[in-house]
């Protein structure tokens, strides 16, 4: 409901009615349409968590979906972050030795870069790269599925999009996206092995010997946990875009723009949230 | 192709006879404040063909997407099969949806799914128990009904505009529904294949006796398929009547529906 200026005039029905009265109460009306707006995206948002979440238990699963669904997320980022993985403990070992090196505590290298790697590096630049890559994609490909009545058409076949399109979308990206981080994880550590022996020589088992036994349990597990989140947020966001594109095909990349934004402003705060839960423990 | 035109007797809008399979009483739909339709009120009969004609921009989208609640009306009702599609629960919505088939004007093919498996998806979701072997002969069947059985395993991508057309209507008619919807059916192809698409409707109709609302630009669709035409204007009802009616019109906005017909039959002679 828009309200005009001469819907405020004629409301306002005082003989003088001075200038910046009515211009104040429209910019009031103003804002409280943008709040407005800002509540039903809210409640959209809320909505189309619980039908998702209502779909994801129901009784007909998409299993061959899904499944697909989880090798285009491997499929897609594999390269990407193999490199990724390989480069943050290159450098995270060149940038961090000569100051270990100051303090004659080079052997404690390992241990403090597989820690920094596994708890923190490893999830949230996968989990940011993953947002760019698959949010992005989720965001295109349902926005053009919606705008080119694709969407539509499911539901006039009484087939359920959400079962159909968000479930295994949103389960493929929670289950792979900690696989794909244990996988970073993994060849950081290596990157750095690599790392360490452009200046120095340490055996392969050596070192990974030393990384492993700074890691503990409580290191590993919180971490792995959170990428779950990263994962149901990234695939969760990409899709709530995408399916409530609005008309027209710029609605398309913006979509999938606005998937990227919102995932990794997701996967920063889920970050935040985990680091203060883990560090109650 | 000759057709006996059988219009049902007008029935009192208020009450529900048995003959109706959609019936919309004032329906009004606007967007951004601005109104599409308006008071709009019409009947689908048993059996029957009903053209709706109206210039672009006037609704006639909205109005089918209305009666298959992909669009929420503001005011009025809208019932099909007996049943109020606006109160309907999720479940209840599903299956009268089942019995629906819509033609999406633009074809709406899923285009990661092949031709096949665009027509299987529906098909083994809408018509659980079939076999693989009735699967088969249905998407074959639909497919050569549209004249597009060597198109099988192409991606939408790889087939051309009308193609895409006429695939989507496969897609439609491979489910049987009671009532079709068809969105500008012929809009985009040849006059040939246009004849063919007009006889297939009529041919769907007589087999499984479905009720239809086609709406068309397309003159000589609406000249084979009518037994009933809505002209819509503004939101409204603008004419009512068999294509008989409609050509002997004088009003101006009809004829200039009609007009460019009589041009071209001129110029051929
Ligand atoms: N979802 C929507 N949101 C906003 N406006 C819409 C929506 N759908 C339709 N409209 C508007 O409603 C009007 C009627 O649209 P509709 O698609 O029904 O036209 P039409 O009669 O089918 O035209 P055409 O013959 O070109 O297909 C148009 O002005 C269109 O802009
Ligand atoms: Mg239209």
């Amino acid at each position: 409901m828009k309200v005009t200026k001469t819907d405020i005039k004629n409301r306002i029905k005082l003989p003088r009615v001075k200038k910046h009265a009515i211009k104040l109460s429209e910019n009031v009306i103003k804002k409280t349409q943008n709040a407005n707006r800002f509540f039903l995206a809210v409640g959209e948002f809320n909505l189309f968590f619980w039908l998702t979440a209502k779909a994801a238990f129901s009784r007909h699963f998409e299993f061959k979906e899904f499944l697909r669904q989880c090798f285009l997320v491997g499929n897609k980022t594999l390269p990407l972050i193999t490199i990724t993985g390989l480069v943050i403990g290159l450098v995270l070992t060149i940038q961090s030795r000569p100051i270990l090196a100051d303090f004659g505590a080079t052997s404690l290298l390992p241990g403090m870069i597989a820690l920094s790697i596994v708890r923190e590096m490893g999830p949230v630049v996968t989990a940011l790269i993953c947002a760019g890559k698959i949010g992005s994609g989720m965001g295109a490909e349902l926005g053009s599925m919606r705008v080119s009545e694709q969407i539509d058409a499911m539901e006039v076949s009484s087939i359920n999009p959400i079962r159909f399109l968000v479930v295994p979308r949103v389960l493929a990206a929670t289950l792979m996206i900690p696989i794909l981080v244990l996988y970073a994880d993994a060849l950081g550590i290596l990157g750095s092995w690599a790392g360490a022996n452009i200046k120095g020589d340490v055996t392969f088992v050596l070192f990974f010997t030393q990384a492993f036994s700074a890691l503990g349990f409580m290191d590993l597990i919180p971490a792995v946990i959170k990428t779950f989140f990263f994962g149901a947020a990234i695939g969760f966001v990409g899709c709530y875009k995408g399916y409530t594109a609005g008309r027209g095909t710029e609605s398309v990349g913006k979509a999938a723009n606005q998937s990227v934004v919102l995932a990794s402003l997701f996967v920063i705060v889920i970050d935040l949230i985990a680091v203060q839960i883990t560090d109650m423990l | 192709m000759e057709k006996e035109i059988n219009i049902a007797a007008p029935a009192d809008a208020a009450t529900f006879t048995p003959d109706e399979v959609i019936e919309i009483n004032n329906l009004t739909i606007g967007f951004n404040n601005v109104p599409v339709l308006r008071d709009f009120s019409m009947q689908l009969f048993e059996k029957e063909n009903l053209v709706v004609l109206g210039k672009s921009g006037s609704g006639k989208s909205v109005l089918i997407k209305c009666i298959v609640r992909l669009l929420h009306p503001d005011s009025g009702t809208i019932n099909v099969l007996g049943e109020n599609v606006n109160e309907l629960n999720d479940r209840d919505l599903a299956e009268l949806r089942k019995k629906i088939g819509f033609l999406f004007q633009s074809g709406a093919l899923y285009d990661s799914m092949t031709i096949r498996e665009n027509l299987e998806f529906p098909l083994m979701r809408i018509k659980k128990g079939l076999s693989k072997k009735e699967i088969d002969e249905k998407i074959i069947e639909a497919l050569e009904n549209v004249g597009l059985s060597d198109t099988l395993h192409k991606m939408p991508s790889e087939l051309s505009g009308g193609m895409r057309k006429r695939a989507s209507l496969a897609r439609t008619i491979v489910v049987d529904p009671l009532i079709m919807l068809y969105d500008e059916p012929t809009t985009g192809l040849d006059p040939v294949t246009s004849d063919e698409i007009s006889s297939l409707i009529l041919e769907v109709q007589e087999k499984y006796n479905t009720s239809s609302i086609i709406i068309t630009h397309d003159i000589e669709c609406a000249r084979a398929t009518a037994d009933r035409i809505i002209m819509l204007n503004k939101g409204e009802v603008y004419l009512e009547g068999t294509i008989g009616e409609f050509e002997s019109s004088q009003d101006e906005l009809i004829q200039s529906f009609f007009k460019i017909k009589n041009v071209n039959s001129h110029s051929k002679e």
